[in-house]
């Protein structure tokens, strides 16, 4: 038997056990019932909008336009169960802050050293008296300020925004995560600071020493504890799919992490595949999920309808779960590894189709109809373009690791620009839309200048449509000069000139993006701004309701 | 769902089951290929190199695996053969890379054997490849005055004009490190494990 049949029947065997294993998780997966995606809503609330990051003429537009499709809601939403709502949001109201303010600070980090590091690759004589503003470093210290600052501290405070609100039980032991998440910060500092003098370990995506790692693991653990204790105390039988994404990302990652930082064990080609494992696992497995549990809460929400069809979602977690655990092999496609591993990984690549498309049918259909409804919310806004661009990556990465088109993108800067498609384009951009939801519920606060919110998503956009588009062109071309014999090395290195220069064009107007989002926060914070009446609090707005 | 249990449980043998692929099976399979017999250990200067390589981030650019002839044009483009497991017998951390914004080294001592112009090219790349845009590493090295120079220094021989006239740049222990290093990068040895007709050499 050669080995694509040994593949091949594996495989089959693997995907017909996911199968019964989804059918034994939940019976009724082709009930066409949908009540599972009914709970993030209050008796009698399905129709009525949430979006308190909108002015209050905006919300009234966002109305009509749910109205529009659906017609008036009948009847004022369960006013008890909005007030336990409020009190779970008040719950968390300082942890959150907490995570969200040092979450803007990474970004901002991660955005200065990401756009050094690419105005280095076509000015190589630009800052090289510093070791640790060299090339090698900066780049170093921009993914790590993204992967363990900005992604991490924005998407586990949404988490512990979302998962009360889920569960309808305040968050029970606060305190725990605040010490995590003091852990974390002075573990990346430290980091990040270890990285610049020059020590690490070597490995991308676990450059940050193992010693340090073992601060990671134990803040990463008290971080969860609240969450875990909350979902103990809960008070709703039925977990929402936002429960099952967020619940298992923080089983996941310690079980990433502590397996990779595992000192001593991994070695030379073995250490690679773990390598990639881990580096594509904490993307699919860590950020995917919390960023996919955060669409999957806030665009029903905001719209006040339900997700179309649950069983898809059921559909899509398990296929995740599945398969993305098993791509990581694409990274080393024609590399000394074994070439079974390689063949299996590009496999359930493609496979990670059917997760992708179960997701993007579902949120489509949700907002079918009602697609006017993202020019009066700012969460919509960029949950949608994330959410849209979750499909374009994941269908681009399934793609790449196709034998045929991996021998002209590995190795070059398409992949950047791939990378940066899932991690910005997906993951920022939806954590962005939700950190305009969440911040006037935890502050009793609206933004005070919501054109700074439309600032902030064109040049966001525009950027990174500049950044996005140079570099697939660039690293296209770079792969195809490398494949050509005929051609000498150096072609390849000045084929991508321009568009180098593109991107850091690009990158500068994300950096004035985040700039003016991190501004908006400021400015929120300091309670700066026009003062207007507060509509969108959650108690005013409801207030509003009861007396019409 | 209503149980988080089975949740839970059921995400653990997801990751159970990519753990087992891509971490336990590897493991068993590679983790103790032996080294052939052409491959020497690094020596502490080499393996001190290693570490400068790896502080300075040389592995983003770098990629450390060239790939099989019918595949792609490494070979030809005189990277080496295809590597095999063994090759990195004494690799840790590996550093296989994923980017070659600048060519492979795998075989770097092989195609670039002179000491000199390791050092100088990574006093400025520019003065010896046009067009390069890797960084200069000025901070692994030392300018000064011709008289200054002492007995002992390591100085680099750079085509003129990149310093003053009475000046002499003098390479850091760590600059003269990883240059060893770089040249004890070579896999041109045969190795048994490789199939009949692959090639065995590197071209020179």
């Amino acid at each position: 038997m050669n080995t694509v049949a040994i593949l091949l029947s594996a495989f089959v065997l693997s995907f017909v056990a996911l199968l019964v294993f989804i059918w034994s998780q939940r019976r009724g997966l082709f009930d066409r019932s949908s009540r599972g995606a009914e709970v993030i809503f209050a008796p009698q609330e399905i129709g009525h909008i949430e979006e308190p990051a909108a002015t209050q003429a905006a919300q009234g537009s966002l109305q009509g336009a749910v109205d529009a499709a659906e017609g008036t809601p009948r009847g004022l939403a369960d006013t008890d169960e909005l007030v336990e709502r409020e009190r779970a949001d008040a719950s968390t109201g300082p942890l959150v802050f907490f995570f969200f303010c040092c979450a803007v600070v990474w970004l901002l980090v991660a955005s200065a050293a990401g756009l050094t590091a690419s105005i280095k690759l076509h000015e190589p004589d630009w800052m090289v008296q510093q070791a640790w503003l060299t090339f090698g470093r900066i780049r170093t210290i921009h993914l790590n300020a993204v992967a363990y600052g900005w992604a991490p501290m924005a998407g586990l405070g949404i988490a512990m925004f979302v998962i009360p609100r889920l569960l309808k039980t305040p968050l029970i032991g606060a305190r725990f995560a605040f010490v995590g998440a003091v852990l974390w910060n002075a573990a990346l500092i430290a980091g990040l600071g270890s990285i610049g003098a020059g020590i690490n370990d070597g490995l991308e995506w676990l450059e940050i020493p193992w010693q340090i790692g073992t601060l990671f693991a134990l803040g990463g653990g008290l971080i969860a504890l609240p969450l875990v204790f909350t979902l103990v105390n809960r008070r709703v039988e039925h977990l929402y799919v936002s429960v099952w994404y967020m619940a298992c990302a923080l089983f996941w990652l310690p079980v990433l992490f502590i397996v990779a930082k595992m000192p001593v064990v991994h070695q030379g080609v073995q250490q690679a595949a773990m390598n990639w494992w881990f580096g594509h696992n904490v993307l699919g497995l860590f950020y995917t999920p919390l960023a996919l549990a955060s669409v999957y809460y806030f665009l029903p929400k905001v719209i006040g309808r339900p997700i179309q069809s649950y069983n898809l979602s059921l559909l899509g977690f398990w296929g995740l779960a599945f398969f993305y655990g098993q791509v990581g092999g694409h990274h080393l496609i024609g590399g000394p590894v074994p070439e079974w591993m390689v063949t299996l990984s590009i496999v359930q690549s493609m496979m990670m189709i059917i997760p992708v498309a179960a997701f993007t049918v579902n949120q489509y259909q949700t907002l079918q109809g009602r697609l006017s409804a993202l020019r009066w919310s700012p969460t919509l806004r960029f949950i949608g373009v994330g959410g849209l661009m979750y499909t374009a990556s994941s269908l681009q990465g399934s793609f790449e690791a196709l034998r045929s088109v991996n021998v002209i993108t590995h190795f070059t800067h398409y992949t950047v620009a791939h990378a940066h498609l899932g991690m910005y384009g997906f993951v920022s951009f939806v954590f962005f839309g939700a950190m305009y939801f969440v911040m006037p519920r935890i502050t009793a606060r609206e933004w005070p200048f919501p054109w700074l919110i439309t600032a902030h998503f064109w040049l966001v956009s525009g950027g990174f449509a500049l950044y996005f588009v140079s570099l697939t062109v660039g690293g296209w071309l770079q792969g195809q000069a490398m494949l050509d014999a005929a051609r000498p090395f150096m072609d390849s290195v000045a084929v991508t000139l321009p568009y180098l220069k593109g991107r850091s064009i690009g990158g500068a107007l994300m950096v004035l993006g985040h700039l003016v989002f991190a501004t908006h926060f400021l400015l929120m914070v300091l309670n700066f701004g026009p003062q207007r009446d507060k509509p969108a609090l959650f108690r005013h707005l409801f207030a509003h309701r009861a007396t019409p | 769902m209503k149980s988080e249990i089975k949740l839970i449980s059921g995400a653990m043998v997801m990751l159970a089951l990519s753990t087992s692929v891509l971490v336990v099976l590897p493991y068993l399979q590679v983790h103790d290929a032996a080294p052939p017999p052409g491959l020497k250990p690094y020596t502490s200067a080499q393996q001190r190199g290693r570490d400068v390589y790896i502080a300075n981030g040389c592995l983003y650019c770098h990629s450390q695996q060239p790939r099989a002839k019918a595949f792609a044009p490494d070979f030809q483009r005189g990277w080496g053969r295809a590597t095999v497991a063994g090759d990195y017998a004494y690799d840790r951390p590996h550093l296989l890379g994923t980017m070659r914004t600048g060519p492979d080294l795998m075989n770097i001592g092989v195609r670039q054997p002179s000491s000199a112009w390791h050092l100088g090219h990574l006093f400025q790349p520019r003065a010896y490849v046009p067009g390069s845009i890797m960084p200069s590493y000025p901070f692994l090295f030392e300018v000064k005055d011709k008289t200054k120079a002492e007995k002992d220094d390591v100085i680099v021989n750079l085509p003129a004009g990149q310093v003053l006239a009475d000046q002499v740049v003098v390479a850091s222990p760590e600059a003269v490190d990883l240059v060893k290093y770089l040249l004890s990068l070579d896999r041109s040895y045969p190795v048994v494990a490789t199939p009949a007709g692959a090639p065995t050499g590197v071209q020179k």
